[in-house]
């Protein structure tokens, strides 16, 4: 049965088990997000896509959508508390724009430009992060990992290999790998897993792959970052069929 | 003529930085002749004047890595009515602050000690050399800074028109085109 929410005043329908984010964005409506993507199931970690439900804030991505619901999505206060999530990535890592790979191909980046980042604002932590090249094919490089979990849920869904995990608390939370020797090249991953190409930032880059698309011509450089969602999501209906499989 | 309206008066320097962004300003071309008819150059690389004076704005570009940096800096945010950030370096640290994760004594001793290629081989101690400092800074850390111009550098078409903005007392929009971290 299909009943309909509001997303800034227009009409969304929407299918039993649907989220905000899943009616939004089969809707084309755009929520701004980072750890969803809709492949996966969803994670409600980055917060980009709070949103506004019957006078609560809710993640969107894992908020299930109910008949009548009232959801406030893009204003500017919302979207100033999304800048500020979005800056605070930045600062608690170490994102070296110019001296990324994946700059251009970066969803953070994107979302930077998006949300209109104009300064980093807060105080950089520049914390030490590790470096790990012992993959023959993959790189790892925890100085841009953000948390979002993409590589940790398509390695144990999709791949059926549990490649990574989340360790530690608080401001001490790191991507783990899991192998004895906690080192990338002492896994079964391999360069063909899902797991490799899902991270949306640079922190899982495959190697001798750097530069083969030209800095101006890269995703970003082409697209908006709500145009990706958007294709994203339309890619995955039509593999999927259009009741999502 | 006596009544004929002060210029603009701009100081720019480069802290911990690669001078990229000054040739980004040079980049626009032609319109230098255009800039020149708004604006008086007060201390930048181009005038080789040591000290900033009073400025209606100020344009940094490098992080702060040492105390000379951290003193040319305070005299900008003491001369300039407005301070721009210009380029990742004064807004990130960008690649300057690669080593801010690394011991500065391990940092000295890999860049002037262990290196094959260096001959009489010592760290420098020149009392006029300035002191460096832990970490590299971006400019906002150390000063209140009034704009920021990103990218690395920002193309000279992205300069030329915060630049107008502002001479011209507009408030200068970046678009989404011209807002680029890389």
């Amino acid at each position: 049965m299909t009943s309909t929410i509001t997303i800034d005043g227009k009409t969304v329908p929407f299918t039993e088990g649907q989220t905000i984010m899943d009616a939004a964005l089969a809707a084309k409506v755009y929520i701004p997000h980072l750890c969803h993507d809709p492949e996966f199931k969803p994670h409600g970690s980055c917060k980009l896509c709070v949103v506004e439900a019957n006078g609560r804030n809710v993640t969107s991505c894992t908020m299930p959508a109910s008949p009548d619901m009232v959801v406030i999505n893009d204003t500017p206060e919302l979207n100033e508390d999304r800048r500020a999530l979005v800056q605070m990535l930045f600062v608690e890592g170490n994102h070296i724009c110019p001296a990324c790979e994946a700059t251009g191909n970066c969803q953070l980046q994107a979302a930077g430009y998006y949300l209109r980042m104009q300064s980093p604002h807060f105080m950089h932590f520049y914390p030490p992060r590790r470096v790990d090249a012992s993959h023959p094919d993959i790189f790892l490089d925890l100085n841009r990992c953000i948390l979002c979990e993409l590589c940790v849920r398509a390695s144990r869904d999709i791949d059926k290999k549990n490649v990574f995990g989340i360790s530690g608390r608080g401001i001490d939370s790191h991507l783990a790998v899991n192998s004895e020797s906690g080192r990338l090249g002492d896994t079964d991953m391999a360069v063909t897993d899902k797991a490799a190409h899902v991270c949306p930032t640079g922190a899982i880059l495959i190697k001798r792959k750097g530069y083969t698309v030209p800095i101006g011509q890269r995703i970003f450089d082409q697209k908006t970052l709500r145009e990706f969602h958007l294709e994203q999501q339309k890619r995955v209906e039509s593999e999927d069929g259009p009741d999502g499989g | 003529m006596a009544d004929e309206k002060p210029k603009i008066r701009i100081a720019t320097c480069s802290l911990a930085g690669c001078f990229g962004c000054h040739t980004s300003l040079l980049d626009i071309d032609e319109r230098l002749f255009d800039l020149m008819e708004m604006v008086e150059f007060d201390r930048t690389p181009f005038t080789d004047i040591k000290h900033c004076g009073p400025c209606d704005i100020g344009i940094v570009e490098g992080g702060v890595s040492n105390a000379e940096n951290a003193r040319v800096l305070k005299e900008f945010r003491e001369n300039c009515n407005v301070l721009v950030a210009i380029g990742s370096c004064a807004i990130t640290g960008n690649v300057p602050a690669l080593r801010n994760n690394i011991d500065l004594w391990d940092c000295f001793q890999e860049v002037y000690l262990y290196d094959s290629g260096t001959e009489g081989k010592q760290i420098p101690n020149d009392p006029e050399l300035p002191l460096p400092f832990d970490k590299v800074y971006p400019i906002y850390e150390v000063v209140k800074v009034d704009y920021f111009l990103h990218g690395c550098p920002p193309p000279a078409d992205a300069i030329w028109r915060f630049l107008t903005a502002l001479i011209q007392g507009r408030e200068p929009e970046i678009g989404y085109e011209s807002l680029r971290y890389d």
